[in-house]
C-alpha cells in the first residue's frame, strides 16, 4: 500500500510538470550560446547564454543539471536545464575543451587543451582532486562503464593516455595517426575507439591489453583524401553501427563495428564535427561547424531529412531526454 | 660565439605501452644561425625578431619533448649563432661533432656551403629561412629537407587567388635589391602558370623620407601604370611598400609584400587549432608567431613524428621515413603537410593574409592535380631538375 501510494505520488508529480519534449543541446562555439532544439518539431526553442567559447556539453546522470566547457573563460559552467540559468561554475583548469562524467555521477574527467593536462573534478565538492600531465593539446575524452579507465587523447602528441582512475596514475600511452580527437569506448568496454583527424583514420584497441585490433580508413568518391578527416563519434543503440563524422568531407560514415567495414557514407552541412542521438535512437543530430546547422539523420534509412540553423560554429551536442 | 642551450631532460613518467619507440633514444638539435646585415628601411615600424625562428624551435622542442617522456625519448636543442662576418664553415664544423641534426637559419650561399660539407655529408638539415626557388631545384641537396615554403609556392598560392576572383590584369613595382627582384621574378612566373597578366612594371627608386612624400610621388609614379585591378609589391625587406596602399592613383587592391600576402605562417591564422600553436608561442615568446618560427616548428616536429614513428634515431632512417608516404605531419594547416620526395621541400598549404585576416588557404577550389593538390603550389615533379633525391 505504502508502495502504491508513493507511485500515486510520483505520478502527480510528473503531472504536475510541464510536458516537454525531449531536446538536443548545441553549443556554439564562436556564439557562446547554447542553441535548444525540440525533437518533435524540430526547430531550436531556446537560446542560452554561455561562458566563452562553449565546447563540450554533458547532462549529469539524472539530467538534473548540463556541464558545458567554456573554454576562453577557463571552466565548466553548470546550467539549471529547466531555466537555462548558469548555477555555479567549477574549477576546471585552464582552457577546458572537452570533458566525461564519471559512470559515479559526481567526478569530470577535463582536457585542458593549452596545458597538456587532464583534470578531475569532484562537482560535489567542488574541486579540482588530480591534475595528470598528458600529450600535447589533450582533447579527447572517455571513461569505461565500469568507470576503471580514463582516456585522454593528445593532438600534437599523437596518443591515447589510459589513466587508472583509482590511483589518477597512467598506466599506459599508445600511438595512434596524427591529431587524435575523440574516444569512446565499445563493446561493454572492452574496446576502445580513437579517432584522428589529419591521419583520417579510426584505431581500434583491445582494451585488456591496449593492443591495436583494427584501424578504419575512409573513402569518399570526389572529395580529397587529404579532406576525410574523422572527428566525433557515436554508436548506435545496438552497438552495431559507429556513426563518425568525417569533418571538411561533408559527410558521416556508418561503420559496422563487427567487420569495422564502411557501409555508407551520408551527406550532411560543411565541417561536420560531433553529434548526438535522440532518446529513442531514430534520429541523429550532427553538428556542421563552418555552415552552422544542425543535420538530422534519420538513422534507419540513414538519410539527411533536415537542416536546422543553430549559432556559429556549432561545436558539440548533447541529448536531454 | 654565443651559445644557448635547453636540454629537457624528461624520463619516463608514465609505463609505455603500444608504442615502437619505448627504448631510450635522446636526440641533440643544432640551430645554426648567420647572422644578417639587413639594409636600411623607411619606416622601423615592424622591426623583424632577433629571435625569429629560434622561439619556433623550442616551441616544438617542447612539443617534442612531452611526447618524447612517454617514449623514453630525450630532447635537446642548442643555438649557435654566427655573426654578421663570421666564420659560418667553423660552427657548421663543430656542430658536426655534436649532432647530425641541424635546424639551418642562412642565406642561401651559406647552406649551400653547409650542406657540402664533408662532415655533414651523412646530416640532416633542415632549412628554415632561404626561399630561394633553385635550392628545391637544380641547387638541391639530398641532406637539406625544406620546411620553408619557397619563394614560388608563395606566389603560386597569391596567383591561385587571384585568378578566382578573375582578378587577371595586374601591374607590379619592385624594389632594388635581391630579394625583391627574386620575389618578382617568381611572381612573374606564377602570374604565367594561373593565366594573369602582369601589364606594366616599375622599379622603385625613390630614395626620399616616403613617411613625408609619399602622398605627393605615389599618385604620380603609379599614374604611369597601365590600367590594374590589383597592384604587386616585391619588397621583401619591407622597405617602401607600406607607403603604396590609398596613395595609388587609381583605386587598387595591393598584393605581394604589401596588402595581401601569401605568406608560410601568419598570427591571423585561428582555424583547424591554430589558436593553440599561436597562444602556446605566445605565451613562451610574448610576441606573435611568424614564417621563420613556424618553418623551424614544423622541422622540430617533423624530426619528432619521424623518430617516433621509427623508434630511430639515425639520420638516414629518418630522411627515408619523412620522404615516403607513410609520413604525415599534424601541422595546423588543415591538412596533413608531408616532404616532396623529389627535392626535399614540405608541402604545405599557403595562407593568403591581410593584416586583420586570412582573406584564403591555398591550395584554392578548383586546381587540381593528379596525386596532391598541394602540388599545385611550387615546383612541381615533371619540372623539378633536382637529381639528389633521386639515388
Amino acid at each position: 500500500m505504502k508502495r502504491l501510494l508513493s507511485t500515486l505520488s510520483c505520478l502527480a508529480l510528473l503531472a504536475a510538470l510541464p510536458a516537454t519534449a525531449s531536446e538536443i543541446w548545441v553549443t556554439n562555439e564562436h556564439d557562446d550560446t547554447i542553441s535548444v532544439i525540440d525533437i518533435d518539431t524540430l526547430e531550436v526553442v531556446r537560446t542560452i547564454e554561455t561562458g566563452e567559447r562553449p565546447r563540450g556539453i554533458t547532462f549529469s546522470k539524472d539530467y538534473s543539471v548540463v556541464y558545458v566547457c567554456a573554454s576562453d573563460s577557463d571552466t565548466v559552467q553548470v546550467i539549471d536545464p529547466e531555466t537555462g540559468e548558469i548555477l555555479h561554475d567549477l574549477p576546471s583548469g585552464e582552457d577546458p575543451e572537452q570533458f566525461v562524467l564519471h559512470p559515479d555521477n559526481r567526478h569530470l574527467y577535463i582536457a585542458n587543451e593549452d596545458d597538456a593536462i587532464t583534470t578531475v573534478v569532484d562537482t560535489v565538492e567542488r574541486k579540482v582532486i588530480a591534475q595528470i600531465d598528458v600529450g600535447i593539446e589533450p582533447e579527447g575524452m572517455a571513461v569505461s562503464p565500469d568507470g576503471k579507465i580514463a582516456i585522454t587523447t593528445s593532438e600534437t602528441t599523437n596518443m591515447a593516455h589510459w589513466i587508472d582512475t583509482e590511483t589518477h596514475q597512467l598506466f599506459a600511452n599508445t600511438l595512434v595517426d596524427a591529431r587524435p580527437r575523440h574516444a569512446e569506448f565499445a563493446k561493454e568496454g572492452s574496446e576502445l575507439w580513437v579517432s584522428s583527424e589529419i591521419g583520417g583514420t579510426v584505431t581500434v584497441f583491445a582494451v585488456a591489453d591496449q593492443a591495436p585490433l583494427a584501424k578504419i580508413s575512409f573513402e569518399i568518391k570526389g572529395v580529397h583524401q587529404d579532406n576525410i578527416q574523422p572527428v566525433g563519434f557515436e554508436f548506435s543503440e545496438d552497438g552495431k553501427t559507429a556513426f563518425v563524422a568525417l569533418g571538411p568531407s561533408n559527410h558521416v560514415a556508418a561503420v559496422n563495428t563487427e567487420t569495422y567495414e564502411v557501409e555508407d557514407y551520408i551527406l550532411v552541412g560543411r565541417r561536420v564535427w560531433h553529434m548526438a542521438f535522440s532518446p529513442d535512437h531514430t534520429m541523429l543530430f550532427t553538428t556542421n561547424g563552418v555552415s552552422g546547422d544542425v543535420t538530422v539523420i534519420d538513422v534507419a534509412s540513414r538519410t539527411p531529412v533536415k537542416t536546422i540553423k543553430v549559432g556559429r560554429f556549432p561545436w558539440g551536442a548533447a541529448v536531454r531526454p | 660565439m654565443p651559445l644557448k642551450t635547453l636540454v629537457f631532460w624528461l624520463g619516463l613518467v608514465g609505463v609505455c605501452a603500444g608504442g615502437p619507440a619505448a627504448s631510450e633514444t635522446a636526440i641533440t638539435i643544432t640551430y645554426l644561425k648567420q647572422e644578417v646585415e639587413r639594409p636600411p628601411v623607411l619606416s622601423n615600424l615592424d622591426a623583424i625578431p632577433e629571435d625569429e625562428g629560434w622561439r619556433g624551435a623550442e616551441i616544438g622542442l617542447q612539443d617534442n619533448a612531452t611526447t618524447g617522456k612517454f617514449l623514453g625519448q630525450t630532447w635537446s636543442l642548442q643555438e649557435r649563432i654566427v655573426p654578421v662576418g663570421g666564420d659560418l664553415l667553423a660552427a657548421g664544423r663543430e656542430s658536426a661533432a655534436q649532432t647530425r641534426f641541424l635546424i639551418i637559419d642562412a642565406p642561401r650561399e651559406g647552406l649551400l656551403a653547409l650542406a657540402d660539407l664533408a662532415e655533414l655529408e651523412d646530416a640532416l638539415l633542415f632549412n628554415v629561412a632561404a626561399e630561394e626557388p633553385d635550392l628545391r631545384d637544380e641547387a638541391c641537396r639530398a641532406n637539406v629537407l625544406h620546411t620553408a615554403a619557397s619563394l614560388t609556392m608563395r606566389s603560386d598560392a597569391l596567383m591561385q587567388f587571384l585568378a578566382q576572383r578573375r582578378w587577371s590584369d595586374l601591374a607590379m613595382v619592385t624594389g632594388p635589391h635581391a630579394s625583391d627582384m627574386a620575389f618578382a621574378e617568381a611572381l612573374r612566373g606564377s602570374a604565367r602558370k594561373f593565366g594573369l597578366k602582369i601589364k606594366g612594371e616599375k622599379e622603385w627608386r625613390f630614395d626620399a623620407n616616403m613617411r613625408r612624400a609619399a602622398s605627393a610621388e605615389v599618385p604620380l609614379f603609379t599614374q604611369e601604370l597601365p590600367d590594374h585591378d590589383v597592384l604587386l609589391a616585391a619588397d621583401e625587406i619591407g622597405d617602401f611598400a607600406r607607403y603604396l596602399p590609398y596613395n595609388t592613383w587609381d583605386p587598387v587592391l595591393l598584393a605581394g609584400s604589401e596588402g595581401l600576402r601569401p605568406l608560410g605562417w601568419s598570427h591571423v591564422m585561428e582555424q583547424w587549432g591554430a589558436v593553440q600553436l599561436q597562444n602556446r608561442f605566445e605565451d613562451h615568446a610574448g610576441r606573435n608567431m611568424r614564417s621563420k618560427d613556424y618553418a623551424a616548428w614544423a622541422a622540430l616536429r617533423a624530426l619528432g613524428e619521424a623518430v617516433t614513428r621509427t623508434a630511430s634515431d639515425d639520420p638516414s632512417v629518418l630522411r627515408a621515413y619523412m620522404l615516403s608516404d607513410e609520413f604525415e605531419l599534424a601541422a595546423f594547416k588543415g591538412r596533413p603537410l608531408s616532404f616532396r620526395s623529389w627535392n626535399g621541400q614540405l608541402r604545405q598549404p599557403i595562407p593568403v593574409v591581410h593584416p586583420g585576416a586570412v582573406v584564403a588557404v591555398a591550395p584554392l577550389e578548383g586546381f587540381l592535380h593528379p596525386t596532391s593538390e598541394l602540388d599545385t603550389l611550387g615546383l612541381d615533379a615533371p619540372q623539378s631538375r633536382c637529381t639528389a633525391f633521386s639515388e
